[in-house]
């Protein structure tokens, strides 16, 4: 990889962190309403999958994945102001988190039935084949969401016609408070990928250069037309399901020991280790990222809110006023 | 052009199939089968597997899927082999395709047909008859359509397919090839949100939708000596022509409403509580319902008869309702 290269995938998952964590001060001190699903601990993933992606590309993130979204193009302003519940949010207040996708730089907004986007994926990756277009759909599910019916109806119908779409799960091993052997009967959520007839590869989702190479392989096995792959990113989530879970259902240890993988720590002793000066790019990019983050912040916190009636609108294509005498 | 009901289905979409290179149909048997009734029949052969799909089993994936195409523009018919089986498919259709528009705060469009045969008389038992239309005119962000007529199967569906929004499409398989009509050779479409006056009086209005159109007229047409009715057929569900009810209650002062579907939570308590609220001061009788009775439609045919609403029992309400 390039000098350049590793500096910009430092910076993403340096941002990531900053943004998220600066969304879990805001939700602590009061200042936001609604669940925050903070995806500290996951960055390597969305990093590793995003980055390399083409503008015509489509994500469909999951619920932790704010990552994925800045990664992939979205406007630092607008994500803010959409967790704020503001008008400039990608949902204009009408949801928050990422329920709002930023469709002009192809990122799909969720519903909260986790795993719903497997099929809208698939559905998009099969007009990506018709059409001859060489455009990937990249679909991230956590490992409880693998338990969905949407997501068996997805992945079988993607391996009907090998559609270019990677189905990336990732598992950290706590679907809210139920853990993975309580959730599946298998070791790995990738194993399924033989039953849908196409690959299933197992990677440490913390390490960002072993994402980056089995998501490298997925996509261009998916843009030459080859289809589908099934990819499980083993990793972990620092906070609890959402800020109010304290995670109480597992053990500090067990925290403790994932602490020490971290993903950026990991892209630290790398960088260290090609000579690079990486206290000045330490610094460097934190003064570049806090900078991006207050950005975002002031402009969220300047965001006039939506009025009241304007609930009423973006319903439907032409208004249908049911109230009409 | 002599068509049966099932016959302007097919031809909506093999036109539209025709028009736009955007529109594709995907279902559970549609293509080398032609779909369990044949509503597809030939359409695979025409256009193409690429864009008249077979499906695997799973309703979930078909709506999902079509999400995921109208985010790209297209413009996909998804049929439901008995909408009975939507209950499958139902998180995609209320929580991912009508919330589509609004959670994107207006960035996109959701441009697909949900269509299915839908109705009972058929002696098709429980999986095989149901009318869940209320459960989808519950939901903001969804159209539904229910024609009666071949001419309005065709517009409907024609305009249904040309629409920006997610439309839910029931179609009556007892009509399927029960009614035939004249319908034109030409190009046409009928708006969706626009009731049909089928019937003008002065003494009473019915207010229908569906198979249950039939009857009524037929019912009208029986006692026309007896009681001078208007028939409304209301065609379009979601969002109901509440200028057309409004207009015919204050002309005629009483109202029935008569559906297929089961009476408690049905389109007909809503259609009664408009009319309480705003024509208050014109009503002559208390806005009556006939519609199945609240259970499940039953197989064997002395049972089914005695759910589901016939001319019989029209009759008897009508009775009932220019008595006061």
């Amino acid at each position: 990889m390039t000098e350049q290269k590793d500096r910009e995938l430092y910076r993403w998952l340096r941002l990531i962190r900053e943004f998220e964590g600066r969304i879990s001060a805001l939700d602590k001190q009061g200042k936001l309403m609604g669940g925050v699903y903070s995806g500290k601990g996951q960055e390597a993933v969305t990093v590793g999958f995003c980055h390399d992606l083409r503008w015509d590309d489509w994500i469909f993130p999951l619920h932790r994945d704010l990552g994925a979204f800045l990664v992939k193009g979205a406007d630092p302003r607008r994500l803010m102001a959409q967790i704020f519940g503001k008008r400039d949010g990608y949902a204009k207040g009408k949801d928050s988190y990422l329920h709002g996708g930023d469709l002009s730089n192809g990122i799909f907004g969720a519903t909260s039935c986790l795993g719903a986007t497997l099929p809208v994926a698939a559905g998009m990756a099969y007009k990506f084949k018709i059409r001859k277009e060489d455009r990937v759909a990249i679909a991230f599910f956590g490992e409880g969401a693998s338990s969905r019916g949407d997501a068996h109806e997805a992945m079988n119908f993607a391996g009907v016609h090998k559609l270019p779409v990677i189905f990336v799960c990732e598992n950290n091993f706590y679907a809210y408070s139920t853990p993975n052997e309580l959730q599946f009967g298998v070791d790995d959520v990738a194993d399924r990928a033989a039953g849908y007839g196409f690959k299933g590869e197992v990677v440490s989702g913390n390490d960002l250069h072993a994402v980056m190479k089995t998501a490298g392989k997925a996509i261009d096995r998916a843009r030459r037309g080859d289809g589908p792959t099934l990819v499980e990113c083993k990793t972990y989530r620092y906070h609890g399901h959402s800020e109010h879970d304290r995670a109480d259902y597992r053990t500090e240890e067990e925290v403790i020991t994932w602490e020490s993988r971290d993903p950026i720590s990991q892209w630290e002793n790398y960088l260290e280790k090609r000579k690079y000066d990486i206290a000045a790019l330490k610094k460097e990019t934190t003064d570049e990222v806090l900078r991006i983050v207050e950005d975002a912040v002031a402009f969220a916190e300047a965001n006039p809110a939506p009025e009241g009636p304007e609930a009423m609108e973006d319903l439907y294509a032409m208004p249908i006023d049911t109230e009409a005498p | 052009m002599l068509v049966t009901y099932i016959e302007a289905i097919r031809q909506a979409m093999d036109e539209e199939l025709a028009r736009d290179k955007n529109v594709l149909l995907m279902g559970e048997d549609v293509g080398v089968l032609g779909g369990a009734f044949k509503a597809t029949a030939g359409l695979q052969e025409k256009h193409g597997a690429d864009r008249v799909v077979d499906m695997p089993i799973s309703e979930s994936l078909i709506v999902g899927a079509g999400v995921g195409l109208a985010v790209q523009g297209m413009r996909p018919i998804l049929e439901i082999q008995f909408i009975d089986f939507i209950s499958c498919g139902f998180d995609q259709v209320v929580n991912s395709a009508a919330t589509l528009r609004y959670r994107h705060g207006g960035q996109t469009a959701c441009p697909i047909v949900v269509r299915g045969p839908s109705g009972g008389g058929v002696h098709g038992g429980l999986y095989h008859s149901q009318n869940p239309e209320a459960w989808f005119c519950h939901v903001p962000g969804l159209k539904v359509v229910a024609p009666a007529t071949a001419y309005d199967a065709k517009g409907l569906l024609k305009s249904a397919i040309r629409d920006d929004d997610p439309v839910i499409y029931f179609e009556h398989k007892f009509l399927y090839r029960r009614i035939k009509e004249e319908i034109p050779a030409e190009e046409y479409l009928v708006p969706i949100g626009k009731a049909a006056l089928r019937k003008e009086g002065r003494d009473l209005t019915v207010i229908t939708y569906g198979a249950p159109l039939h009857a009524v007229m037929k019912a009208a047409r029986d006692m026309a000596s007896e009681v001078d009715i208007e028939v409304i057929d209301l065609r379009t569900l979601l969002p109901i022509d509440w200028p057309a009810v409004k207009a015919s209650v204050r002309k005629t002062g009483k109202v029935l409403i008569v559906h297929e579907a089961r009476l408690t939570g049905g389109i007909g308590g809503e259609v009664a509580a408009r009319i309480a609220q705003d024509c208050f001061e014109d009503l002559d009788g208390p806005v009556m319902r006939l519609c199945a009775r609240d259970v499940h439609t039953p197989f064997a045919p002395a049972m089914e008869e005695y759910v589901l609403p016939n001319q019989e029992k029209i009759c008897e309400a009508i009775r009932k309702l220019a008595a006061y």
